[in-house]
């Protein structure tokens, strides 16, 4: 017998490998782009978070329908890739269902409950395309969807089918040629799924059959591993991501926003307010909120790789319902767009962040900024913690303090709040009138 | 007979007494002509129920909440460190606030500046009142068998997880609570949050406290219950703008248990 095959396997193997290894280089020196920050206390919640929201799907459900549709995808997706193992021996190795002889009827009924999930997830990718494409749900057609990105999820769907048929119809014409007694090829005592489809070929030769179901072979197994290429370039990213994403989830309340340390020294100053650590001033301060994405933290980048452009936040944001510029999804998309910008243009040796480009202005306009109520639908709507009003509130610091660009009503609400301690203009003498007409009052 | 009393800390602080709880009334509570009644209300019950309690009067400025949230740390920050300043000198322990920014803004983002407090919402502290038996409610008020509805305001809800205690409060009420559409976790916004009650939306198609009263309106409820004043504000102008003004009122929480008690 010829090694050919194993040697072609075996470069492809290597060469998938080598290819997806830069790309993850690639996308963690994006990531890090974004400043430091520690996620790392309370390791229980945050496990437990992971297990509950990525593995557990917990906040999927909370639509029903595409909950378990997407469901049959995350399976299919995370059992089917025990079977790739064998796919991936057998190509080294030279043998053909390599596990079978080992497993028996555990491996037969292993067969068929993959075979259940990949008619499953056949099914649902083709209800999905259908809600994208025929029923066109409104939060997969909003202008930030235009173009790439609605042709990258219809793309996965496309792919993730064709992987689908590829190994119902290798199963089928496998059991054919085993029934047939061909070669090494090992009957299963009938596969319940690729069983309905195998009158489709079995008209065909013994010669046919071996083309088509090492065809398909080949298709199956390349085809992953080309789709594992794919998932780095696309959308689909959050089927890695996810995990770490939901394992670097905010912990403390949704309402809470960040302290600004480098701020309260000069506050304390201002109020004669001595200061614990004057001799230790950071070695660098940096801009005042976020103009870019290396003003942003680390896991505000990972946030947007983890993305996956599904639309719920959008579709409760308030703003957005009500016909404003602002979308957390676009916020999102935009500033994945320009880590990949800014990522590409640093590889080759280009101007990098110095580009004369940036995330606010050349793409968040302060009309989306200015749009948001800091109301945390989106962030609570998000089956994978993503928070982008992190993202929107930084900026609008950056615009605030260094800017100086907010709207006139608000710098109107600035001067308030300085002169008379409200934020309308009413003397602070005033405050406690409010109490005179209790005062009067007899008690009941 | 006696009339409401209203401590401030100073004057407490004079006579060498602390309160067991600071009412934080906020900018709304003291300057808003409409919301001035909630402030009154709650300081009835407060009254009413024997509650150790003082306010800061002229000595209470803004959270700062606005100014963060519109970007302006530093202003935040002078408002923050100013008041912690003078809650710590009075060494308050336990506050209480009507408003869930003033709330959201003490309880997470003072103590990171040096003033640690147990902070609750007024909704809370009635529930806590009622289920004590401190508040006795008279049954057969004006609200008994009536339809309301409740606004989840954003600060008390999805920002620190209070979805709770209102709901208890109302039905402690003996109404019928009725819930729109987008509840709880899914509540709609008012509008009003992340500073935008201090200037004009950006365009649109539609105003958020409109979307949000129709929701609310069409839930057929003849009392709209909110526990901020922002949401108060919003809503009220919603119905207004809808022309529902004589028959669907909305009203805080503290005002309905201070109607209901009677005082």
């Amino acid at each position: 017998m010829s090694f050919l095959p194993q040697l072609v396997f075996l470069i492809i193997l290597i060469g998938a490998g080598w290819f997806l290894s830069k790309r993850v280089k690639f996308l963690r020196r994006n990531i890090l782009l974004g400043k430091n920050t520690s996620r790392n206390d309370q390791p229980d919640a945050r496990w437990k978070t992971m297990l509950l929201v990525a593995f557990g799907q917990q906040k999927m459900f909370k639509r029903v329908i595409p909950a378990l549709l997407h469901f049959f995808v995350y399976i299919g997706f995370l059992v089917i890739n025990l079977e790739v193992l064998e796919f991936v021996l057998d190509g080294i190795l030279g043998t053909h269902r390599l596990f079978a002889p080992f497993l028996g009827g555990v491996y037969v009924a292993a067969m068929n409950f993959f075979e259940f999930l990949a008619v499953a997830v056949l099914v649902s990718c083709v209800v999905f395309l259908i809600r994208r494409n025929v029923i066109k749900v409104p939060r997969f057609t909003k202008p930030e969807m235009n173009g790439w990105p609605t042709m990258d999820g219809n793309l996965i769907l496309i792919i993730e089918i064709i992987l689908m048929v590829a190994i119902l119809t290798m199963n089928a014409t496998d059991q054919i040629l085993a029934e047939r007694g061909v070669g090494h090829y090992l009957a299963l005592g009938g596969l319940a799924f690729s069983g309905l489809i195998k009158p489709l070929f079995e008209g065909m030769g013994d010669g046919a059959l071996i083309f088509i179901e090492r065809f398909a072979w080949w298709f199956h197994i390349v085809g992953i591993l080309a789709f594992a290429i794919y998932v780095t370039y696309s959308k689909h990213l959050h089927i890695f991501l996810a995990f770490p994403n939901t394992w670097y989830s905010n912990l403390k309340p949704k309402g809470e926003m960040p302290n600004m340390p480098e701020v309260t020294n000069e506050v304390n100053m201002m109020l004669g307010i001595p200061t614990d650590t004057p001799a230790d001033p950071p070695a660098e301060i940096g801009r005042f909120g976020a103009k870019d994405i290396n003003d942003l933290s680390w896991v505000n980048i990972l946030n947007a790789y983890s993305c996956t452009e599904c639309g719920r936040c959008t579709s409760e944001c308030p703003a957005n319902i009500t016909g404003k510029k602002l979308s957390p999804r676009k916020i999102m998309m935009d500033v994945r767009d320009r880590a990949e910008e800014v990522g590409k243009s640093i590889d080759v040796g280009g101007a990098g962040l110095e580009d004369g480009k940036s995330l606010l202005g050349d793409y968040i306009s302060k009309e989306e900024l200015n749009a948001c109520t800091s109301c945390n639908a989106c962030v609570e709507a998000c089956p994978v913690n993503i928070d982008p009003l992190s993202i929107i509130l930084q900026m609008r610091r950056y615009v605030a303090m260094e800017e100086s660009g907010t709207p006139a009503q608000w710098n109107a609400m600035f001067q308030n709040m300085e002169t008379s301690f409200s934020p309308w203009k009413f003397s602070p003498s005033d405050r406690f009138n409010w109490a005179e007409k209790v005062k009067d009052e007899e008690m009941k | 007979m006696s009339t409401y009393k209203v401590p401030t800390m100073a004057e407490m602080a004079g006579k060498g007494e602390s309160p067991e709880v600071l009412f934080w009334v906020g900018c709304a509570g003291s300057f808003d002509e409409r919301y001035k009644a909630v402030t009154q209300a709650f300081v009835k019950i407060l009254n009413k129920v024997g509650v150790s309690f003082a306010v800061l009067g002229p000595e209470e400025a803004c959270t700062g909440d606005p100014a963060r949230r519109a970007g302006n740390e530093f202003l935040f920050q002078m408002q923050a460190v100013a008041n912690i300043q003078v809650m710590n000198g009075y060494e308050v322990k336990k506050v209480v606030t009507a408003c869930p920014h003033c709330f959201n803004t003490i309880k997470n983002e003072y103590p990171a500046l040096g003033g640690n407090y147990e902070v609750i919402h007024h909704s809370q502290f009635l529930q806590q009142l009622i289920n004590e038996g401190k508040v006795t409610l008279k049954g057969g008020g004006e609200f008994k068998g009536k339809k309301i509805t409740f606004h989840d305001s954003c600060y008390l809800g999805r920002a620190n997880n209070v979805y709770e205690a209102p709901r208890e409060v109302i039905q402690a009420l003996d109404v019928e609570l009725v819930e729109m559409k987008r509840c709880k976790t899914k509540g709609l916004c008012c509008g009003a949050g992340g500073a935008q009650m201090f200037k004009e939306p950006e365009p649109g198609k539609k105003d958020i406290n409109i979307e949000r009263t129709e929701e609310a309106l069409a839930t057929g409820a003849s009392t709209i219950a909110v526990g901020c004043p922002f949401c108060l504000t919003m809503m009220t102008d919603g119905v207004k703008n809808k022309e529902k003004e004589n028959e669907v009122k909305v009203y805080d929480l503290a005002e309905m248990i201070a109607k209901e008690m009677g005082i």
